[in-house]
């Protein structure tokens, strides 16, 4: 399709300002972590900083112990996102390769926990958190979250396509199912797999519900929990706040970056009709 | 030779589809384990509760449908019920207009459109906490808002504090976070629709609104029903960005379903009261989720 010059221009600038709109609130938050205290709250606001301060920065290290839940951050999301890809990929060959007693119930039954939004039972999953004794500990953040099934219904789909005779040829060769789901199956799943590891990452990098319900140690808060916490004090340390949250996007910025280019154009052209 | 043989013939004999005894069930065992430990059990436990006064130390006490009937008589509940539908009711429509206006916009073909849509897209990848604390500098009373009413002669808002102010900051909020996921899906949507159909109305003469309401909007029923259906659910369930933002005040003005649920179940220590309320929120969602299925039966024809 064409475009008439004049409906070009209208039409990028109309972008333009739309996008400078979207990009301003993340800039003005990264531009005011490095402003000193004085000019943190100058009225009316200045838009450079001068001079730049890297204080903020130092100070959630120091007094707000930062460090700390960004390494529990990390801990939580890497550990669940293995824990994910390996359990859900196991699940979705077997739904996909096997036929057994059974098999249509659970696929239903896990797709159909999609529809129990965990805000509307966070009180009895409090309950059995405490009950198993994984209450204040990370494993309340790194095992319930790792099953999805958006995860399993994904590389179910994904694997229907590949061919029995495949997984015959190996078992011809005298494989057991676990070789093939290991050496056959894995490296298969490779690009669905980094997908979903995308997914996983941001999930429980944001996750906010998860460390509230599970954890009240402050020993153990992630990012989120920890600025949340901040927030609701009497007194804000906007220098801290504002740079403790241009840290926390880092890594989901970093994250998209690498693989932006799958991301957007591969969740256009597939899977989202 | 003759294991070997044997073997051969033994997987012959099966059908590729054919059982594998235990071996499935092992394979589907980690998940299967902790989708019932985390959310069937709690489902049931949350269902049990809700018929019960609990405090989650002393012993349950079985109450019948009585929290069923104080919910109806609570005006809190319905009251923060009602400002979730109203925000509700403002964010889908808001949502839907933006993306799709974005969707349309980015399908032309552009110079620099994938950093278009990625600039769009990346607000989606930041966490709701986030979010809220950054529209709530803007808003703050230090923040560049407030600064650019000033510029117009506007005197100072307390964006916070006041109801209509604090609801619309919410708005903006989950418009500016949301609108990159939906705009990718309305892509998705726009990018189905044959090209001949445009085509042939530019051939016929039809103007560019014409066009719109006569092919696009049609076609894209299906699209527009999952968008709806995703931002509603969303909307239902909102409370990180929230607590981010206004904590819930101005008073009870932005306390929406969830964390009033929370609040009853956490800090006042109502467990049975606050499980009811989730079932009650539970039966909403499921029914807009039946609407969704026959909404987009509907969307077929």
């Amino acid at each position: 399709m064409e475009l008439k010059s004049s409906a070009r221009v209208t039409l990028y600038i109309g972008l333009i300002v739309l996008a400078a709109v979207w990009l301003f609130p993340v800039l003005w938050i990264v531009i005011s972590s490095f402003k000193t205290n004085n000019d943190l709250y100058s009225f009316p606001p200045r838009f450079i900083p001068s001079p730049i301060t890297f204080e903020h920065f130092g100070d959630a290290f120091e007094k707000g112990n930062f460090g700390r839940y960004f390494l529990n951050s990390m801990v939580v999301t890497i550990s669940s996102t293995i824990l994910l890809l390996l359990i859900n990929s196991m699940a979705g060959f077997a739904l996909a390769k096997y036929r057994f007693k059974g098999d249509t119930i659970l696929l239903v039954g896990f797709i159909s926990t999609l529809m129990i939004p965990l805000e509307v039972i966070m009180i009895p999953i409090f309950k059995v958190l405490s009950f198993l004794g994984m209450f204040n500990s990370l494993w309340a953040l790194i095992i319930p979250p790792a099953a999805t099934p958006t995860g399993v219904f994904m590389l179910r789909q994904y694997l229907l396509t590949v061919p029995n005779e495949l997984l015959e040829a190996a078992r011809m060769d005298g494989a057991s199912e676990w070789r093939i789901y290991s050496r056959i199956i894995l490296p298969i799943c490779k690009p669905i797999l980094s997908v979903l590891s995308i997914f996983s990452f941001m999930w429980r990098w944001d996750d906010f519900l998860w460390p509230l319900i599970g954890i009240s140690d402050p020993k153990l808060y992630t990012v989120q929990l920890a600025l949340s916490n901040f927030i609701g004090e009497y007194n804000v340390d906007w220098g801290s706040l504002l740079a403790m949250s241009v840290i926390t996007m880092i890594p989901v910025l970093v994250v998209f970056l690498i693989f932006q280019r799958q991301f957007v154009s591969g969740m256009v052209t597939s899977g989202m009709k | 030779m003759s294991t070997q043989a044997s073997a051969v013939k033994r997987v012959k004999k099966r059908r590729p589809d054919q059982s594998m005894g235990w071996t499935p069930y092992l394979f589907v065992l980690p998940n299967l384990l902790i989708f019932s430990v985390f959310i069937v059990i709690p489902t049931i436990i949350g269902f049990v509760y809700s018929f019960h006064q609990y405090d989650g130390l002393n012993p349950m006490e079985f109450v019948g449908f009585d929290n069923y009937k104080e919910i109806f008589k609570d005006s809190e509940f319905w009251g923060a019920l009602g400002k979730t539908a109203r925000y509700a009711v403002i964010a889908v429509p808001s949502i839907y207009c933006v993306s799709l206006a974005v969707a349309m916009m980015l399908i032309q073909p552009l110079r620099a459109k994938g950093l278009f849509r990625s600039i769009f897209y990346w607000p989606t990848m930041i966490s709701y906490i986030i979010v809220g604390l950054t529209w709530k500098w803007i808003f703050g009373d230090f923040g560049i808002m407030n600064y650019v009413l000033s510029l117009f002669g506007s005197e100072p808002i307390q964006f916070m504090s006041n109801p209509f102010f604090a609801n619309l900051s919410v708005i903006i909020a989950t418009v500016w976070s949301r609108l990159g996921f939906y705009m990718v899906i309305f892509m998705a949507g726009l990018q189905a629709i044959p090209i001949d159909y445009y085509e042939a109305a530019r051939l016929d003469g039809a103007s560019k609104i014409r066009v719109f309401r006569s092919i696009t909007l049609p076609l894209l029923k299906p699209t527009t029903v999952l968008v709806v259906m995703l931002a509603l659910i969303d909307a239902f369930k909102a409370y990180p960005l929230l607590f981010a933002l206004t904590g819930g005040g101005p008073g009870k003005e932005t306390t929406f379903i969830v964390q009033y649920i929370y609040e009853t179940g956490f800090a006042k220590q109502e467990l049975g009261m606050a499980s009811a309320m989730s079932v009650v929120l539970f039966v909403l969602i499921c029914l807009f989720t039946a609407l969704q299925n026959k909404l987009s039966k509907g969307g077929e024809d």
